[in-house]
């Protein structure tokens, strides 16, 4: 054993456990319910981001019917809470999917906890996106849009090149915000038992009875977690700036 | 631009429907409900395919007086905890302003942990770390899971709400503050009498905002093991034999409530948002 797990060994007789520095086992565990929490993050926050990009254009659409879903999708997403919307379709939508056999003949659901949370969680998170896109694009001045329209720009040519790229900039600090909201969230996947950082840790924490140096850990990485993203999205705002546009 | 003809330009919606003569529709509040009663139908034509099975829809009816008092619950926890984190927000936004930078300080930190941390590790915290009961002398207090649920949340909402009183009071014009001052208030009279009557108005959309998620978060509380609308809907598949083609109708069903509670505050916030902006 080395310096470094003894040093924890010690601690952990002393009175302060913290298992996934100094057992072997604990700490692949702890490993990989970090390694997934920053998994299904990354996943569902490209996802939403896309879902918001696309539904933010949609909502601006000329065929009604492009709107309304887009607009019921929003308000169906926002106004219910996002664990009843992981049951709904973790038990719901599975049930109704069919199954594939595996090698041993077992039958299995065609889609997965991990999967599940994360098309759940994009959609939830991708709702307060698309709202947080329009906001975006509503800011453009319409002389920007007209502009482009002069230069002979197709519709979709325009929103591509001038006015989402605009949008991005003016709605970057309320996306971070989205995205900050998104990482907590991902708990949630707890509830479907996908062994995510808190699930891990609750199995953790219901073998050796170190609940609360576990909880300090949870809530010490979470805050690392989160200051990594606003951090980056910072940067990105930085990166992004053009002078004259904004504040 | 030649008469009725739409440009390749990405126009107001409400514009390019006027320009084209055709109605301008708003989205109302059934239009939202659509979708989640084509799954309850699709699932009472699953359900009717067996005829040995009772329909979906008479369980709902039957289980529904159950489903609606835990639903009733997760808004008593929404609006207790609402109330004990707004008061503590209140207080924590205010040291958050403070001019001591000894204030200012671990309210910043207080606010920044609480804010950052998740909303369900918070409550695992609270559930772990207060005891079931307390004694005090010969009494003995119990301290039940949705007490402690109505805590955890409080925890997360005072972090927020200190956050919209921060935003809301260094909003105020500077002018607010030195006028007040040459006409002699006190500090803390400036901040009571002059500068939070003002705040009000633009903390309550915010605020309202903050009040619809935390009660989508009530919800969180079946995880830690409070007989709220979730753990029943959860019951009441299992005491129906726990049949899998009613687990999309029930929790399809507790969808709906929390949409039927929460859309109208959100149109409402959304009002009270624009007409606030135009001053």
């Amino acid at each position: 054993m080395n310096g470094f797990a003894s040093f924890f060994q010690h601690l952990a007789a002393s009175g302060i456990d913290l298992p996934y520095l100094y057992d072997s086992f604990d700490a692949a565990r702890f490993w990989h319910g970090l390694l997934l929490t920053i998994e299904l993050s990354v996943v569902t926050i490209a996802a939403s981001t896309l879902i918001g990009i696309i539904g933010a254009w949609m909502q601006a659409s000329r065929v009604a019917v492009a709107r309304g879903i887009a607009n019921v999708y929003v308000e169906m997403f926002r106004n219910t809470p996002p664990l009843v919307q992981i049951y709904f379709f973790y038990f719901g939508m599975s049930t109704l999917l069919p199954t594939v056999q595996n090698a041993y003949g077992q039958h299995l659901p065609l889609l997965g906890g991990f999967a599940w949370a994360a098309l759940s969680l994009s959609l939830y998170a991708g709702s307060f996106s698309v709202e947080i896109f329009r906001s975006g694009i509503e800011a453009i001045p319409n002389a920007t849009s007209e502009a482009a329209e002069s230069l002979g720009f197709t519709r979709i040519k325009a929103y591509q090149h001038i006015i989402l790229p605009l949008a991005i900039r003016i709605c970057l600090p309320a996306l971070t915000n989205n995205l900050v909201n998104l990482i907590k969230t991902t708990t949630l996947a707890y509830a479907i038992a996908v062994p995510e950082l808190l699930y891990v840790s609750g199995q953790i924490w219901s073998d050796r009875g170190n609940v609360p140096e576990m909880m300090v850990t949870l809530l010490v990485i979470y805050l690392v977690l989160v200051g990594i993203l606003v951090a980056f999205m910072r940067g990105l705002e930085r990166a992004l700036k053009k002078p004259g546009l904004g504040t | 631009m030649s008469e009725g003809r739409i440009l390749p330009v990405i126009h107001h919606v409400g514009a390019v429907l006027k320009a084209r003569g055709l109605p301008v529709t708003r989205l109302r509040a059934w239009h939202a409900l659509l979708p989640l009663w084509l799954i309850l139908a699709g699932a009472t034509a699953h359900a009717a395919s067996d005829p040995e099975a009772p329909g979906v829809l008479s369980i709902l009816l039957r289980w529904s007086p159950l489903l609606l008092r835990g639903f009733v619950f997760n808004i008593i926890i929404s609006l207790l905890s609402m109330l004990l984190g707004t008061i503590l927000g209140l207080w924590l936004g205010l040291a958050l302003v403070s001019q001591h930078s000894a204030i200012r300080a671990p309210a910043l930190a207080a606010t920044e942990f609480f804010r950052n941390a998740p909303w369900l590790v918070l409550l695992f915290f609270v559930t772990f770390m207060l005891p079931f009961q307390v004694e005090i002398g010969h009494f003995t207090i119990p301290f039940p899971g949705w007490i402690k649920a109505v805590l955890g949340l409080a925890l997360a909402i005072m972090a927020n709400v200190a956050e919209i009183v921060r935003g809301a009071v260094q909003s105020i014009h500077p002018g607010q503050w030195e006028a007040s001052e040459a006409l002699g208030f006190t500090r803390s009279q400036q901040m009571w009498r002059i500068i939070l009557p003002q705040c009000i108005k633009r903390m309550i959309p915010p605020w309202m905002n903050l009040y619809a998620i935390v009660t989508m978060s009530t919800t969180l509380a079946s995880i830690i093991g409070v007989n709220e609308v979730v753990t029943l809907a959860g019951q009441v598949q299992a005491a129906e034999g726990g049949r899998t083609d009613l687990l999309a109708p029930i929790y399809g069903y507790v969808l709906l409530l929390f949409f039927i509670y929460s859309y109208p505050i959100s149109v409402w916030t959304r009002r009270l948002e624009r007409k606030y902006a135009t001053r």
